[in-house]
Formats: C-alpha cells, structure tokens, sequence
C-alpha cells in the first residue's frame, strides 16, 4: 500500500521508518534539508513541498495511495491535509493535533474534517503518563463510537459487593457487557458462569451511564487522597495530565510559575489545586509537603528543567517521577540518573499511529493490560462473519477469546446479546486477546 | 445652558409611554369600585385619567424615543418613582384615615410599588377603607414584584432592542439571562410564570374556602393575597395579616412564599421539561438550606424560651409560625402568622438576621440576595485556605462556572454599601425621631432601617407586624421613602444619578 506521510518531524520520520520495509511510503516536507537527508537514510520516497496543496499531494501519488498520514507541527494544515486526501478519493486519513478541542470537535460530529482517525499529542502524552503512573484506584478509561460506548477496566477491592458474586449475578446493568477478568497473569473470557474474585481486574464495554454506575457501584472506599499526584509545569501536556488523574477521581496539585496560566488552568480544574510558585523553590516544595507525593509528573517546558524537578524530587524521598521529554536522545541518559519513566511525546504519537496502521480496517483501538488483549471499533462490513447472522451463531465462527461488547448503530447504542443481529454499517466494539486479533480482523 | 449627557427628551419620553401603559392598571379597581356598589369609583376614574394624560404628555416630548445605558438608569429610577406618585393619587383623592395625607400617600403607594409592605394605615380594614382602595393596594405590590419594566418590555415593542439594558438596571446581578433570543419574549416567559403561580394560588386559597379549611379566605381575600403573596409584598386586606387565618390557609402560604423567593428563571426551566433545573442550582440549594436550617433553629428557640405561639401551643404550632415567620422575613415578604414582636430576644434576634439575607436572584424577593451572601461565603472561605496555602490559585465558582474576580469585588462593593446605607438610617431616624420627641427604642429603629431598605414591611415594636409607620415624622417618612425606592431598584440606578459625573460626562 502506498502511504504518504506529511511532515518529516520525529513523529513522521519514526512513522515512516516503521513502515518504509512492508509499504510504499512517501514523505512530503517543506523543508528542502530534511528531504535530502531523509532521502538517503531512509527506502522511502522523500518530496519537498507544502502537503496542503493538492499539487504536491498529487505528485506524492495521492490517487493511489491507501493512507495519508498529516502530521506537521500544525493542527490546521493536518486537517486541511486529511480534508483535501478525502475529498479526492476514498484514501484513509490520519491527522495529529495538538489542540484537545479539535478532538473533541471531530469526536463529536463523526467524520468531520474528512480525517478518519485523530491523535492528539499532548492528550495521547498525558494518558500515557497516567496509564504508567499505575497507582490503585487508577480505571483505565477509553471512549468509541464518538463517545457512545466505554471501555473501562477496574480492580475489585477485597469488600466490593461483586468479589464472589458470578458474571451473571453482577450483570444488573441494561447496556454494561462484562467483557473479561484479568487474575494475576491470567486472562479470562467473561461467561456467565465466571466468579469474580477479589484482586481481579474487570473489563467492562457499555453505556458511559452504566459504566459510571458499576464504577460507583463496585468502589466502596474512595480512599483517593491516599494517591498523592503533583504535576509540575502547566504546559499543555502538565494540564492535560491534570486533568486526565481529575477524571478518574483523583485531586492532583498542579505547580504553575506563569500567573496568568496559574489562573487559566484554576478555571479548567475544578478538582485540582493550582498552586503558582516555582517549582524548584525546595522550601516551597517542603512547605507543601511534595515530599508526601507518590508520584511526581514534571512537564514543564524544556528537558533539562524537568530532569531538575525530578532530581529535587527525588531527593525529598518522592517515590516514583515521571518526566515529559522533549528530546528523545535524552530519555535515556535521564532514566539512568534517576528518573522512573521519561516520555517522549512525539513518540507516543508515533506508536499510536503505527499501532493503527497495522489493523486497517478498525478505526479505534485500545490496549489492555499491556498489549495483552485490544478492545476495537469496526465498522462491519456486508462480507463480515457477523452480518446478518446471531452473534450467538456467528461466535462460532470467531476464534476464542473474542467479545462483543457494543453496537452502534446510526448513533444509537445496541446492547449485543445472543440474539441480536449485526447489520452491515454497524461500529462493533469488541474485546479481543492480542494472541487473535489479527485472525478476527480478517473475519470481522 | 450646558450639554447634559443624558438624552432627558428621550428618557422622559419613555417614562410617559411607561406611564401611560401603568394607567391601565386602573380597570382593576373600577370594575372592583363598580361590583361594590360604585363606592370610589370617581377617584380611580379621574387616578387613571391623571395618569394617562401626563404620561402622554410627556410621550410627546420625543416621539422615538431610544434610550442608551445611560438612560436606562433615568428611566427605571424615573418610572418607579412617578409610578408611586401617580399610584397614590386615589389615597389622597378618595381622603379616608391618615392614607389620604400626601406624604402617608406616597409612603403607602411606594412601599405597595417596591413590595415592602410597610403600611402607615392605622385601620387596616374594609369597613374603613373601599373594597376598590384596598384591592389598589395590593395591585401596586403585584405590578412592582415581577417588575413594571419587565411587564413593558413584555408588552411594548418598541423595547425590544433598549429592553435588556432597562431590564438589567431593574433587576441588576447576575440574575436575569436571556432565555429566549427576543428579550420580551424573555419578559413574557418571566410574567407567564408569574401569572400562572399567582392564579394557582388564588384557586388553592380559594379551594380551601370552598372545602370549609378556611371560613375567611372568601373569594376577595383570596385574591387580595395572590395579589401580594407571590410579588413577596406583604400588604393584606386584614389588620392581623395571615394570624386571622386558619393553620390551613399559613400552611398553603408557606411554599408559595418561598417560591417567590425563587429565581423564575429556574421555574421557567423546569416548566420547559428541565426537571433538575432547580435542584442543580447552587444557589436554590443554599436558599433551601438556609430556610430549613433557620426554621430547626426557630422552631428549637421557640420551645425552649416558650415563646408565645398562639392560641394552641404544640410543635405543629411552633414548627408552622416558626417556618412562615423563616421564610416570610428572609425573602421579604414580610406577613406575620402570629405576632412575633411578642416573642422572646433570642427568637427576635435570629428574625433579624434572617432580615439581611434577602431572596434569589430573579427572584421577586428583596434584600441583599441569596447568590451575594453565597459569593461572600466562597470568597472569605477561599481567603482561609490561602492563608494556610498562599501558592494556591482559587477561582470562586458558581454552579460549576468561574465568577471573575471583578464580580465578586463589586459583590463585596454592594454588600458593603447596603450594611452602610443601613446604619445611616438607622441614625438618620434616631435623629429625626428625637428631634419631634417620638421615643421609639434601638430595636424597632434598627427594625425600620432593614424594613424599608430591604422591603420588608414589618419590623419590630412600633413598626412591628400588628403596629405600622404611621407614627413617625414626616421627615423620617421621606427617607424610608427614599430607602424603599432605593432597596427594590438595588441601590444604582437612583444612587447614579445622584452623582455628578453621570450628568456631566
């Protein structure tokens, strides 16, 4: 398949280093350097010009290329990319933003902007570094379906009403599927029969609704003020991590030196506590019991300031820091002096986008566990496995260690039970353990 | 003669067109003078000609007249003064008892406009006064409580661009959102509630009457209390207000004072299909809160000090006058279900207290408001926490929205110069009082301050629920005169153009 690339940053070069040995791929950048140098280090097709032009486009080869990759530095010239690829054929568009609005203005209205599937930067950073933050009461949370369906997985303390009870006894949710238990190392496929036991980890697809009430539901202590979070710099990525901890129940501190931000982010937080002082003043730090924190994110902007707050940090006994950086030959030179985890940005973006490219037909993915198993959106087609047929008959044909979660149809949520029947134009957001995916992305 | 920078054509012009619409009014006591025998009838007659006559006169002053925000102030100021003068002129006219003095006129007809409710009548009665003079008053608290200008921009078309400014300098604080795009349609929605709660109520009383609950709530009363129940007046057709009513009638009067000191914004919310409007609003959660909380607190006061509860002391008693005096004084509608001037200090004390909170907003509630007392509580407890963390950022919300700080400073501003404009009343009738050798105590001063500041009618002692205003001297009159017009139009609009800078650019 030929695939262009726009923009020959970190993300786009990473991109296309990934995918230069199994695809055609072509690079298209503005600047006349980058596309010399990338054109001997790389088996790829380097072009110089201005991707929001359809010319250039054209001359990548837009007509008969299967994917288009927009990921300059601006938002705006992404989506006008993607805008003008989809409006030229039927080829896949992938564009990168940095601003959280514009995903959510695309996640809302579906097919906006002619991009098929969105990464935003510094959102795709900040749940990265919540993910891996790994503290307890953490759920990890993903939306499908323009937000009609979630994903949420959560750990059953010892006294929840659900430890002992079976798939069936807990099912008191009209649009919740129990999709799968994850014991120890273990996973297992939800069936009716299966006992949760305490300790597990429990997969759930449903309604945002019904996933919020089994949350209330199954937590019985909200003992959240245990899970000290401090971020450091209220960057883009500082607040969006703010936030992300904020909507999973958590109260985060956010340091801020620039007033005006300080205040800016107060507004957008109401769970977070703004504090406005620099962040390197170590008495400040003391005063406000930093040294208490389980965990401290440094984002603010530039490399060298965040390895200084994660070694102050350090040594006021925090236990685990967690640094934003920019420069990817840093990371790990920073991780061997004393930081837990350095994350790069523009690599996580990378990896989210070639994770995607992989499975051309879903449109969202999730990872589970580690890569122990996805959760998918497809969009079923007339020759699936499913159409037409009763999940319970078309199961049969589906390999184990699949589960269909949710349907959307024409916007609406369909809870999928043994009888419903799939029809082509139907999102199906499934569970499936890795070991299969690729088997059921061929079926489905 | 130097330029004035107030276009004073165009804002007199539109008084006389508001004027001229009050006029109208007048029908209600006419056809009431013509059902009792036509007793009165003249002097609403020659009331509503008057009315009319001058205000189309002053119409002629300028024929499209389009006010600026200046103007708003001059005529909302304008109106409601003018409307109380025009609006006493069947006091005066019809010459009956101390009403028919021009001074106690104009006491009686500002304090019906502003739904104050303090009264300088020393009968309170039918036999005394006309049935037709008795509903006037009671209509003057109706027509003020929902707002005139409201009702003019509902009705008036040619408001419906200036509408919003006049609107606002009415009622100001974030109270009234357009809820429609028009702004009369606004005003509409806002008196279509309105109208609708009050004919519920009127029906109710007049249920209970109908189903031998309550003997004396005949068909009259029923309406003279609709009529100044829900504008949060105060003024009824009987000299010992709701005590000469059953338990029935004060227990149906409870709830609908206290939905008068709701916002009618949120009503309208929940009349459209939005069922949590009410119960999401953080403000309607603290009124609420805060009358509940002082009823306990009442109702305990009032068992323990055996405070005088009426005829049958019990706890349904204590419970019932505890609630009705709670609510009634907090958003200023200021009834009485008992004589609570007779109670013991401590129960009087928490009256008072209750006398400075004041309604919603949008509400037909007087006083300092609820949102300003809320906005003062977050504030001072947002000053706390940064005294323990001085780093932190705290922006004040309300119901989840940030309030800017220039908002919150200009709520302090207002507090701070009701508190203020307060005690110099309070001094002012001292003075006064003194001067002509009217010996009235501390309390019943300090009563009569937040009585008329706030719009709340009765207060304690001379002006207590069974006693009135009518002792004082004429002087003292003039300003709670002045404070009433003040208190309904929250101080600006009259205290600008008392300024110099607002005539002189």
């Amino acid at each position: 398949m030929r695939v262009i690339v726009v923009g020959a940053g970190e993300v786009g070069r990473s991109i296309a280093a990934n995918l230069e040995s199994s695809h055609d791929v072509v690079v298209v950048d503005r600047d006349g350097e980058t596309v010399e140098e990338l054109t001997y280090a790389l088996d790829v097709l380097a072009i110089q010009g201005d991707g929001t032009r359809l010319e250039t486009l054209r001359q990548a080869g837009l007509d008969d290329a299967g994917l288009v990759i927009a990921c300059t530095d601006d938002d705006e010239s992404n989506v006008v990319i993607c805008g003008a690829a989809k409006a030229n054929g039927e080829t896949f568009t992938i564009a990168r933003v940095r601003r959280r609005t514009l995903l959510e203005t695309w996640t809302g209205s579906e097919g906006a902007f002619g991009v098929d599937f969105m990464v935003c930067t510094d959102l795709l950073t900040a749940q990265t570094i919540f993910r891996i933050s790994g503290l307890p009461a953490a759920q990890d949370v993903k939306m499908f379906a323009g937000g009609l369906v979630r994903m949420a997985e959560f750990e059953i303390g010892p006294n929840s009403p659900v430890a002992g009870q079976t798939v069936q006894e807990a099912d008191q949710y009209d649009s919740l599927t129990f999709a799968a238990l994850f014991r120890e190392d273990r996973m297992i496929v939800a069936t009716g029969d299966t006992r949760i036991r305490a300790d597990d980890r429990i997969v759930v697809i449903g309604s945002p609704d019904s996933v919020t009430g089994f949350a209330d539901d199954i937590v019985c202590t909200h003992d959240t003020d245990a899970d000290e979070v401090v971020i450091v710099g209220a960057s883009e990525v500082g607040f969006q991590t703010a936030r992300e901890f904020e909507e999973h129940g958590f109260n985060p501190r956010l340091i801020e030196q620039d007033h005006d931000r300080a205040r800016e982010c107060a507004e957008a937080l109401p769970n977070t506590m703004v504090m406005e002082n620099d962040a390197t003043d170590a008495e400040f730090l003391a005063r406000e019991h930093v040294d208490e924190a389980d965990i401290v994110v440094a984002a603010l902007d530039g490399d060298e300031k965040n390895l200084l707050v994660s070694l102050l940090a350090r040594r006021l006994g925090v236990d685990r820091t967690v640094a934003v950086i920019e420069n990817l030959e840093y990371a790990e030179l920073f991780e061997t002096v004393g930081i837990d985890v350095a994350i790069n940005p523009r690599e996580v973006t990378a990896e989210e986008i070639i994770r995607f490219t992989r499975n051309d037909h879903t449109e969202k993915i999730a990872m589970v566990e580690h890569d122990r198993a996805e959760v998918i959106e497809i969009e079923v087609g007339p020759d699936s496995v499913l159409t037409g047929r009763e999940i319970a008959t078309a199961t049969n044909d589906l390999p184990d260690g699949v589960v269909i979660g949710a349907i959307s149809r024409g916007g609406r949520l369909v809870t999928p039970r043994g009888t419903t029947v799939v029809r082509p134009g139907d999102h199906v957001v499934a569970f499936v353990d890795s070991e299969v995916l690729d088997e059921v992305s061929r079926v489905i | 003669m130097r330029r004035l920078h107030v276009d004073l054509r165009a804002g007199l012009a539109l008084v006389g067109t508001l004027l001229a619409l009050l006029s109208i009014a007048f029908v209600v006591p006419i056809v009431t003078a013509l059902l009792y025998g036509g007793e009165d009838l003249w002097v609403f007659v020659v009331s509503m000609v008057a009315t009319a006559g001058f205000g189309l006169l002053l119409r002629r002053l300028d024929p499209n007249p389009t006010p600026g925000a200046r103007e708003a102030f001059f005529v909302v100021a304008f109106t409601w003064l003018f409307a109380s003068i025009f609006g006493a002129l069947p006091y005066i006219l019809a010459g009956t008892g101390a009403i028919a003095h021009p001074i106690n006129a104009l006491f009686e007809s500002m304090s019906g406009f502003t739904t104050t409710g303090a009264t300088v009548m020393e009968t309170i009665s039918v036999e005394e006064h006309s049935h037709a003079i008795m509903l006037w008053r009671q209509l003057t608290q109706w027509l003020g409580g929902m707002g005139i200008i409201v009702l003019a921009v509902a009705i008036l078309s040619q408001l419906a661009v200036g509408g919003a400014q006049l609107m606002e300098a009415e009622t100001p604080g974030p109270g009234v959102s357009k809820l429609t795009p028009h702004i009369a349609e606004t005003a509409r929605v806002l008196w279509l509630a309105y109208i609708g709660f009050t004919l519920l109520y009127i029906a109710l009383l007049y249920g209970l009457h109908l189903t031998g609950y309550a003997p004396e709530m005949d068909a009259y009363n029923a309406i003279a209390h609709g009529f100044t129940t829900l504008p949060t007046g105060g003024f009824s057709p009987e000299a010992d207000s709701m005590a000469a009513f059953s338990p029935a009638v004060q227990w149906l009067v409870i709830p609908f004072m206290f939905i008068a000191g709701v916002n009618f914004v949120l009503w309208w919310h929940m009349l459209a299909g939005d069922h949590t409007a009410l119960i999401n609003d953080t403000e309607f959660r603290f009124y609420l809160g805060v009358v509940t909380g002082m009823t306990l607190l009442l109702t305990a006061v009032l068992a323990v000090t055996a405070s005088d509860v009426g005829p049958d002391p019990g706890l349904e008693s204590s419970l019932r006058h505890a609630a009705f005096q709670i609510v009634s004084l907090t958003n200023s509608t200021g009834y009485a279900s008992v004589d609570f001037d007779a109670w013991s200090g401590p129960a009087q004390a928490l009256l008072l207290f209750v006398m400075f909170l004041g309604g919603s907003t949008g509400s037909t509630g007087g006083g300092i408001k609820m949102l300003r007392w809320l906005v003062i509580l977050k504030s001072l407890r947002r000053e706390v926490f940064t005294s323990i963390h001085p780093e932190a950022v705290r922006p004040v919300r309300m119901n989840g929205k940030v309030l800017n700080e220039e908002a919150i400073r200009g709520i302090y501003a207002f507090t701070l110069l009701y508190v203020a404009i307060f005690l110099v009343g309070i001094v002012l009738l001292a003075v006064d009082t003194a001067r002509v050798g009217y010996d009235i105590g501390t309390i019943d001063l300090v009563s009569a301050s937040i009585a008329t500041l706030g719009n709340i009618g009765p207060g304690f002692g001379v002006v207590g629920p069974m006693a009135g205003y009518g002792d004082f001297p004429e002087t003292s009159k003039l300003l709670m005169i002045l404070y009433m017009w003040i208190g309904r139009l929250e101080l600006f609009p009259v205290l600008v153009l008392l300024t110099r800078a607002y005539w002189r650019s």
